[in-house]
């Protein structure tokens, strides 16, 4: 292992390698962080910065490495998504509601990268209450894509709802982030910033303490530059937790020890209803592309069908939002976040609080949420929408009995301009196409850059695996990384900004 | 069970009948709420009792306490119904400064318990069968203080997210008697199983009233819901209250309207809160942050096993043991009298004899000094000596009044003080004969008069009761008399 000439260029495996050898200290390496994270404002991926709290995390990270107490991310800076509470830190979900809201307790998952040992960067900018494909609906303004076309200066979205930690990630300015997935809130930024994003199996990490959006969707997960470092990364956040019902106690294994053991012999499903019309080719390309290192590599590519797949986007749009509407409803300006100022009677706190503190998608999503939960109509959407959602991880079953792992696309395009999506609310649902039916089945999900596009936009390939075979998904995805031997990164023309 | 006696009330156009169903939400004993660790203890300060989860705080998820479940299983089995195996927890949406999250999570389409009853004793010694339809967990909301400031309202989250039990009845009562007997019942059977403490002051015990009026055996009336009838009295008034109001409305011409109506105990009647059109939609659904609760048959035939003794099968054995239904159903009604009749014959007491004295005497001092059984000066185990000395005629049954009025003011053992006061029953016939010969000697006038009038003998039995200080055997002094007296021993 060599150190690079850049301390953010470190991935976190070998950031990892070098702090436990001592051969960078946690201080140095946090400072680098910090100056490129000031660096970056232009990017606006961080809502909050925290760089007194990273050198003191730091210090005392150093502090135990030279007692010999190294834990195994000692020292390790990274962001966390700011839909993760954190104890004495603001935390917004990216909205105005909670512009003030200071949380008096961690996240489980953020209190497991802490225990491990990790450094806190700050908190990053996300799409608000995570409901967004673009980053655009945040009260904090959008976060830019560190990636521009070729030969263009065009502000592109780093996807969302994780857009902050995407950008923050894919520009160098944390070794990794946290992020969540509700509906491809991971997969799909992390897709269109060249990077790594994993999904885990619904329950595989707690979401206590995470500012729900969709419970029986929400999955927090890493979003790194390599596959490795999300294998590293979940393994640290994953816990069963006795505050989360919904989370599973199955052992957590060493992703990272069975990442190099390779595809031969893999059955790789191919799913035929992945093909949409009016995809670019480029996608169904670089699909074709993947299927054939995975062929090379010794693995076999079978042809799967999820017939359900069509109905899987109107699906989700019925549960998460009837979800939202009701796990909204606390955010009332009674006992925290923001209230509205001078209001006559109870009635009019909760409106004018609600409609100040709220932007005009989660309005979007609380309304149809609470139409589709109402008496009259929740048979014809909300109970026909739980059905089909049995039926959509029937179809998944079904598959993997014929195959260990399927490949998909990760997204229906490379990032597009900042405000081309914010005026059609249905053209930027559909940039979930292809992750919304991993969470409505529970399952794992991993996007891995690939390619670029002609005009240099990185482009994902998504992997889904069996529930809580997140190893599988992490070797697959991680043959794909080599095989494609990606490895283009951004020119920070921000620093220049 | 006998033929249901009707009890209709008049109308000016003919007979009604009264049609009750009940709702009753019932707070679960446990240490700490339903989702959350906070503590469930009566009278804390305000927002001194609240989790995070109760706040509602982002982020908080809710985890279901096993004890309460288990209680609700306890009172399933109590009152003789189904337990589901599995259930679901539903969210109810609505909008309430005392409801931090904004719903209130519920089971709504697949509750714990299902169909169970419950029989009721009527004051005319007829037993009645109240269909129980459902019994289903819940969170109780927090309260609202309107009086904290002029402009401004309090909530105090202590309460929030507390365990409460909803039990539903069928329409099954048809009188104000019947609903106010039901709920004495059912208060019984939650004390008896340790569920609830029913204590209806504190709010630990509510009942919400359904009623309706219908012609004899006609198709059921349109019904009112009464909120938050809190006590026994109440509902037996808000019952009658309400249903001639709804007798006279379609007497006048009038339709009853689904609503719901509030009772004022002051006034004594019941007010429209809401009508079926303002009635919230409350979008329940499936809580998804709670899997759908799963019992183990095993575990539920454990908490069966350990059920005590409840208040039917108590009566029952009561009755083996030589009570009347009557007194076998007061002692049972409460389960602290029952315990302390329980009590009394650990300690030795005959059960007839126990029972006579607890219901004739020992409860009517109580009554009389406004305690409770628990807070009485007298324990069972001296009641219990009382009631010893009375069965083998040490003292007769004044002085055992006596005695328990020392007992009551000064403490004591009742065999002490019988013994240091010398109010043992004189048992000595020679004693009464000369106590006898004393009376008669004195008033030679009262007993020429007897001859005449032999009703008269009363008036020498108490002379001699007199002369004895209340401890000679009154049936002893009679006969004795009597034969003195030359007077039959009959009349």
């Amino acid at each position: 292992m060599s150190l690079p000439a850049i301390l953010t260029d470190f991935t976190l495996a070998d950031a990892r390698d070098a702090v436990h050898a001592k051969k960078v200290s946690s201080k140095e390496l946090t400072a680098a962080f910090i100056k490129a994270v000031a660096a970056a404002r232009p990017l606006n991926a961080f809502v909050t910065e925290t760089p007194e709290r990273a050198l003191e995390m730091a210090v005392a990270s150093d502090v135990r490495i030279a007692h010999g107490e190294a834990r195994p991310l000692e020292g390790l800076p990274l962001a966390i998504k700011d839909l993760f509470c954190t104890k004495g830190v603001k935390t917004t979900a990216g909205s105005n509601i909670l512009s003030n809201f200071i949380p008096p307790y961690e996240s489980t998952v953020s209190q497991n990268l802490w225990d491990a040992g990790a450094v806190m960067l700050g908190k990053t900018n996300m799409d608000e209450f995570a409901m967004g494909s673009s980053n655009e609906t945040s009260h904090f303004g959008p976060v830019f894509n560190p990636w521009r076309a070729r030969n263009s200066n065009a502000n592109l979205v780093p996807g969302g709802s994780s857009g902050g930690s995407a950008a923050a990630v894919s520009g160098n300015l944390c070794l990794a982030a946290t992020g969540t997935d509700t509906g491809g809130s991971i997969r799909q930024p992390a897709a269109v910033t060249g990077i790594v994003g994993l999904k885990p199996t619904y329950g595989r990490c707690s979401r206590w303490g995470i500012v729900a959006f969709a419970s029986s969707l929400d999955q927090a997960g890493p979003m790194t530059r390599t596959v490795r470092d999300a294998a590293i990364l979940l393994k640290h956040m994953a816990s069963v937790d006795p505050k989360d019902s919904t989370s599973v106690d199955m052992p957590v294994p060493d992703y990272e020890a069975g990442l190099e053991a390779g595809v031969k012999g893999l059955r790789v499903g191919i799913p035929r209803e992945y093909l949409i019309d009016g995809a670019p080719p480029e996608i169904e390309a670089l699909w074709s592309k993947g299927a054939d290192w995975l062929k090379a590599l010794g693995a076999e590519i079978v042809d799967v069908s999820l017939p359900h797949t069509k109905y899987a986007l109107p699906t989700y749009y019925i549960v998460a939002p009837a979800e939202a509407s009701s796990n909204l409803a606390r955010y009332d300006g009674v006992r925290f976040g923001r209230r509205a100022a001078s209001v006559g009677d109870v009635v009019e706190l909760y409106e004018k609080s609600r409609a100040e503190g709220f932007g005009k998608e989660v309005q979007r999503r609380i309304l149809i949420g609470t139409y589709v939960l109402s008496s009259g109509y929740y048979d014809a959407y909300y109970a026909r929408a739980q059905k089909l959602r049995t039926l959509i991880a029937r179809d998944f079953n079904e598959a993997f009995k014929k195959c260990d792992v399927l490949l998909t696309p990760a997204t229906p395009g490379p990032a597009f301009g900042v405000g081309e999506k914010t005026a059609d609310p249905v053209s930027m649902y559909l940039n979930d196409v292809f992750t919304v039916t991993v969470n409505l089945a529970g399952l794992p999900g991993i996007s891995v850059p690939a390619g670029l596009t002609a005009s240099g936009l990185p482009l994902g390939l998504q992997f889904i695996g069996k529930a809580f075979d997140e190893a599988t998904v992490l070797r697959a995805a991680r043959a794909v990384e080599l095989a494609s031997g990606f490895d283009a990164k951004p020119t920070q023309w921000w620093r220049a900004a | 069970m006998s033929e249901r006696s009707a009890k209709l009330i008049k109308g000016t156009t003919g007979d009604w009948e009264i049609v009750v169903g009940m709702e009753v939400h019932a707070q679960i004993l446990s240490q700490s709420k339903l989702f959350s660790g906070a503590s469930t203890a009566f009278g804390g300060e305000p927002n001194a009792q609240v989790s995070f989860v109760d706040a509602a705080m982002p982020g908080m998820l809710p985890v279901i306490n096993r004890k309460c479940v288990e209680q609700a299983v306890r009172t399933g089995l109590g009152l003789k119904a189904k337990i589901n195996l599995v259930s679901v927890f539903d969210r109810k949406n609505y909008f309430y400064p005392d409801l931090p999250a904004g719903y209130q999570i519920s089971q709504y389409k697949n509750p714990i318990v299902g169909e169970g009853e419950v029989l009721i004793d009527l004051k005319d010694g007829e037993t009645v069968r109240v269909g129980i339809e459902r019994l289903h967990m819940e969170q109780d909301a927090a309260k609202s203080l309107h009086d904290q400031h002029p402009d401004h309202s309090y909530v105090d989250l202590n309460r929030s997210g507390v365990a409460l039990m909803e039990i539903v009845t069928k329409p099954d009562m048809r009188s104000s008697e019947e609903a106010a007997a039901f709920l004495r019942k059912l208060r019984a059977i939650v004390r008896y199983l340790g569920t609830c403490d029913g204590n209806l002051d504190e709010g630990s015990m509510r009942a919400d009233v359904n009623v309706s009026v219908r012609k004899p055996a006609g198709p059921l009336g349109t019904r009112c819901e009464i909120k938050n009838v809190n006590s026994m009295k109440f509902i037996a008034q808000a019952v009658e209250f309400e249903a001639r109001r709804q007798v006279d409305l379609i007497e006048e011409g009038g339709t009853v309207k689904q609503e719901t109506r509030l009772f004022d105990s002051r006034a004594g009647e019941t007010r429209s809160m809401r009508s079926k059109e303002e009635a919230h939609d409350y979008r329940y659904f499936p809580d998804p942050d709670l899997l759908p609760l799963v019992l183990d048959e095993a575990w539920v035939k454990e908490i069966e096993k350990s059920l005590p003794e409840l208040p039917d099968e108590k009566k029952a054995r009561l009755i083996k043991l030589g009570l009347s239904p009557y007194d076998a159903s007061v002692l049972v009604a409460e389960k602290e009298s029952a315990d302390y009749f329980e009590a009394m014959l650990g300690a030795g007491a005959e059960p007839k004899a126990a029972a006579n004295w607890l219901n004739n005497e020992y409860f009517g001092r109580l009554n009389k000094a406004g305690l409770g059984i628990a807070d009485g000066p007298v324990s069972a185990k001296a009641n219990a000596a009382i009631v010893a000395m009375i069965s083998s005629d040490v003292i007769s049954g004044k002085i055992a009044k006596d005695v328990l009025d020392i007992v009551w003011n000064e403490g004591g053992d009742p065999n002490a003080i019988v013994e240091s006061r010398g109010l043992k029953q004189m048992t000595d016939t020679s004693a009464i004969e000369k106590a006898i010969d004393a009376v008669i000697a004195a008033n030679p006038d009262k007993v020429e008069e007897v001859k005449q009038k032999p009703k008269l003998a009363a008036w020498f039995v108490g002379q001699v009761m007199r002369q004895t200080g209340g401890k000679a055997n009154p049936g002893v002094v009679n006969a004795l008399l009597k034969a003195r007296l030359g007077l039959p021993e009959q009349g």
